[in-house]
């Protein structure tokens, strides 16, 4: 029978330590986990770039919900623990929750720092700990007022940059002379904090609050001189304390955390501490380097192989703040046994220093350019002597001869045990043989074989060189490939910062997201015209010059630049009276060619962009409205005649055909949508190939999605069964509004649901019946603003410049 | 051969900004660009490629590009960029008091 293990406290230590044990020992244990918060094991370190809006709460989420199932493991959200029975081997949580354990391991984590001054209680005041703090200030920020953040460390630089992203005025104030003077020497704070000023952030040093002042919530910070600064907001991040109430209550061992071994053992044998709460040859950390040993080590203890010991390593610090690098590791402070080496150029904002012993590295600063920085670790790491580089050290790895400037050639000198990724303490020989044993192509999977640069993300660049280096020409980034040369930002990070900045124009993203070029592409601009008017259907005004010439001009340009017109027949259905408008206006044009398209049309070829207006005139007389045949929209619903007529037909497949081409015409997709309805399994209207299919069966409708038939061949993916055809429009819809507000810009369904998974889409779309019916209302609200017949708009005079030249020249005038 | 003569031929308003309208000309058709910066460029309405109609492009930065087959055709010299290689006929133009005034050479009977 399986040993009971219980975890109190679900953050980043117990959640690697219970990957390194389901490794290591699989069902040794019956695990149970306490949760203080109300949510799964999410990448703490991440929150600031979710507080700035360059990431989603879900996108830092290390476990989902499917994780602890995956493993039978029982989650307890929302559940503190308030008391340990070490004699009865019991926790007991405040909700009366009652576990027997055979081993305890306390994660308990810290607690935020809250200085003792009057008004620290005011509604207002907030830490900056956890997501629901996040949420509180992204409430706060709302307000666009004043806030001020207590505290000039890494948490308090990166609240406030984040704070002033959101739109808020923000000051900062700081205790001591200097910003970050745990982590920086003086110098580079200074540049640290002219930086963080040239952003619009105050930076008030040698700030002592003297109380929070209010009446019922914050109204600013008053310091010791008796300055006042208004604020509506106040982050206290002046540091954390080990929360170890619940230890020292249980009778443990505690000085400033939770006293343990270097096996994370508390003095109780069946008890372990690890995280920010415990104490471990007389330290306790706060970085993610640390902590990850910790759970390595108590990982094996737990699963009783081999003998994993915690020994302290000096952890660099990064600064997660887009735009500033900044990198520090050991000890910089000035010592008479102690040489450094100092670079600076003022103009380029650059600092580094390098601080020797006995001709060894011992401490690093670097600001501005951060790119040696895991070199020169690896120099302190290995106490290699520097004697003979000591002239160039300074300038980095690329001046010390062999390796050249070349980025890619200075990552493939590195050594095999070079440390690539510092939160997760992995090497890159781990990294290169991982490749090559596994198979690995994508970065991804990388991060899931090796965890490098799995956490805050900053070695991403030298993990995907190593990639490069292992792969050679194979290796295509797929994931960061940018959306043309006018940018570096891919498309799911344009579309992401688009909402989380609620960027409303074409000339608002391309400032805020530091576009190259003055005015775009034509790779670029579509893509972001489509993305505004996704995202923002009622407020955005759609950028005319900005589309292709078919969806300006309403019609399909030919290669001798006439036009092509389809109108639109619902469902691939005509009658005599719509017959003979078109026979009469391919006379009266003189249209060269007509001709049925695959998606049960007629196709008139051959018009003069002079003709266009007049002839959608025509047209619009006898009830045609465009087809959307040249648009990244909605194309066609192609039908066969099913049960009206059908001696097989199962349900009348013309009709929801009709129905649905009705209800979704106008609306602009990423790439075009064509979509079919087929009234039995026999299928003529071939809906298997389709981006949506319906085939009607006795029992209601099949869904298909993610066909092909162009440049790709693919049979549908089935969705699921419905009952009513209700049930099936609002299925289709919602799984085109989920396409429509999350694929890249020209990419089909098929792709894009190979990209996210066919099952996360059924989930979605399917499953998920509230998430479903709000896809529904999102496609049903921007369909108010699309469904506008273009070619009546234009017999009525838009965009009349369009079809007119603007001059003619005849012989005569010119001859004269 | 040098000579030109000078054809009104509307205002910079007649043309949308990031855009273009057309002229027809003994020549054939010309395509009149107007950048996001109110800058004005002619060029003979044929890509150098599939003489697609570069009036129908998408005007970017001083460049515009080709909606048949996206070359990308700079709209001060008519020369093809990036790895494509080929011109287009350019023609001056003048803005006079918010007028725009398209060069033509002499009929070469005539300046004879």
């Amino acid at each position: 029978m399986s040993e009971k293990l219980v975890i109190v406290g679900n953050g980043m230590a117990p959640g690697r330590m219970l990957e390194h044990l389901l490794e290591a020992a699989p069902g040794r244990y019956d695990i149970t986990i306490f949760n203080a918060e109300p949510r799964v094991n999410y990448d703490r370190i991440m929150l600031s770039p979710v507080l700035s809006g360059e990431k989603s709460y879900e996108e830092i989420v290390i476990h989902g919900d499917g994780w602890y199932v995956a493993n039978g493991i029982t989650l307890y959200k929302g559940h503190r623990i308030v008391a340990i029975d070490r004699a009865a081997k019991t926790v007991t949580s405040d909700h009366g929750v009652t576990e027997a354990y055979d081993k305890l391991v306390i994660a308990t984590g810290s607690v935020p720092f809250i200085i003792p001054v009057p008004g620290k209680d005011l509604p207002g005041v907030l830490t900056y700990r956890d997501l629901d703090d996040v949420n509180a200030m992204l409430l706060a920020a709302q307000s666009r007022q004043k806030a001020v953040v207590i505290g000039g460390g890494l948490l308090g630089l990166e609240a406030a940059a984040g704070l002033k992203e959101r739109g808020m005025d923000v000051t900062v104030l700081h205790v001591m002379p200097t910003l970050m003077e745990r982590q920086l020497d003086p110098a580079a704070g200074y540049l640290l904090q002219k930086t963080i000023e040239s952003r619009g952030i105050k930076v008030i040093t040698k700030a002592n609050t003297k109380q929070i002042v209010g009446g019922g919530k914050v109204e600013g910070v008053e310091l010791d001189d008796g300055t006042i600064i208004p604020a509506t907001l106040v982050v206290m991040a002046v540091g954390i304390r080990p929360n170890v109430t619940l230890a020292k209550e249980a009778g443990l061992t505690v000085n400033r955390g939770i006293v343990t071994d270097d096996r994370m053992r508390t003095l109780d044998p069946d008890i372990l501490a690890l995280g920010e709460c415990a104490e471990v040859g007389g330290n306790v950390y706060g970085l993610v380097a640390p902590l990850y040993q910790m759970a390595l080590v108590a990982a094996a203890a737990l699963a009783g192989s081999g003998d994993e010991r915690f020994v302290h390593i000096d952890t660099p610090t990064k600064l997660k703040v887009t735009g500033i690098d900044l990198y520090s590791v050991g000890d910089f402070a000035d010592g008479e046994d102690r040489e450094e080496i100092v670079l600076r150029d003022a103009t380029a904002g650059i600092y580094k220093r390098v601080v020797l012993k006995d001709d060894r590295v011992i401490g690093t600063v670097l600001f501005g350019e951060t790119a040696d920085g895991a070199w020169f670790a690896d120099l302190q790491k290995k106490q290699t002597d520097v004697s003979d580089m000591r002239d160039t050290l300074i300038f980095g790895q690329a001046f010390q001869g062999g390796a050249s400037a070349d980025p890619l050639a200075a990552v493939a000198a590195l050594a095999d045990d070079a440390e690539i990724c510092g939160c997760n303490g992995v090497c890159k020989g781990r990294i290169v043989d991982a490749i090559k044993e596994k198979g690995l192509t994508a970065l991804d999977e990388v991060r899931a074989h090796t965890k490098a640069s799995a956490s805050c993300g900053t070695c991403t660049g030298l993990v995907e060189k190593l990639m490069q280096l292992s792969l050679g020409d194979s290796y295509n980034p797929a994931a960061i490939q940018p959306m043309c040369s006018c940018t570096e930002l891919g498309h799911d990070e344009v579309r992401r910062l688009i909402k989380a900045k609620a960027l409303k124009t074409i000339p608002a993203v391309m400032q805020e997201l530091e576009w190259k070029t003055s005015c775009g592409c034509a790779r670029c601009r579509p893509a972001l015209n489509y993305y505004l008017v996704a995202d923002w259907p009622d407020e955005y005004a759609d950028d005319y010059q900005s589309r292709f010439v078919n969806e300006r001009v309403h019609a399909n340009i030919q290669k001798d630049g006439t036009y092509s017109v389809v109108p639109r027949m619902w469902g691939g259905v005509t009658s005599s009276k719509e017959l003979r408008a078109i026979a009469d206006v391919v006379d009266k044009f003189a249209i060269p060619t007509v001709k049925v398209t695959g998606g049960q049309r007629i196709d008139m070829l051959g018009i003069r962009k002079e003709d266009l207006p007049a002839v959608w005139a025509d047209l619009g007389e006898a009830g045609f409205v465009s087809g959307h045949a040249y648009a990244k929209g909605l194309r066609t619903v192609k039908t066969c005649v099913g049960s009206d007529w059908c001696r097989f037909g199962t349900q009348d497949s013309t009709g929801l055909g009709i129905r649905i081409e009705k209800f979704m015409w106008g609306s602009w997709t990423p790439a075009k949508v064509k979509m079919a309805v087929s009234g039995c399994p026999r299928n003529c209207a071939e809906a298997t190939c389709k981006d949506v299919g319906v085939i009607c069966v006795d029992s209601g409708f099949e869904i298909h999605f993610a066909g092909a038939a162009g440049l790709d061949i693919k049979g549908t993916e089935v969705l699921g069964l419905v009952k009513t055809e209700d049930e099936a429009l609002e299925v289709i819809v919602a799984l085109t509004q989920m396409y429509r507000e999350q694929a890249r810009y020209l990419e089909r369904i098929y792709k894009w649901a190979k990209r996210i998974g066919y099952d996360e889409i059924r989930r979605q779309v399917l499953d998920d019946v509230e998430r479903r019916k709000a896809y529904h209302d999102r496609f049903v609200f921007s369909q108010k603003f699309a469904q506008v017949d273009p070619w009546s708009e234009r017999v009525s005079g838009k965009d009349k410049h369009e079809f007119q030249p603007m001059a003619a020249i005849g012989y005569a005038e010119a001859a004269e | 051969m040098n000579s030109f003569l000078w054809h009104e031929i509307g205002t910079i308003e007649d043309i949308p900004a990031r855009g273009a309208r057309c002229v027809a000309t003994p020549q054939g058709k010309i395509a009149v660009f107007r950048t996001a910066d109110d800058r004005v460029f002619a060029l003979e309405d044929k890509c150098p490629h599939r003489g697609g109609p570069l009036s129908q492009g998408i005007v970017h930065d001083g460049c515009v590009t080709c909606p048949l087959h996206n070359w990308v055709i700079s709209l001060e010299t008519g020369l093809a960029q990036g790895a494509d290689e080929g011109a287009t006929m350019s023609f001056p133009v003048r803005i006079e008091g918010g007028r725009i005034l398209l060069g033509l050479e002499q009929p070469v009977e005539k300046a004879a």
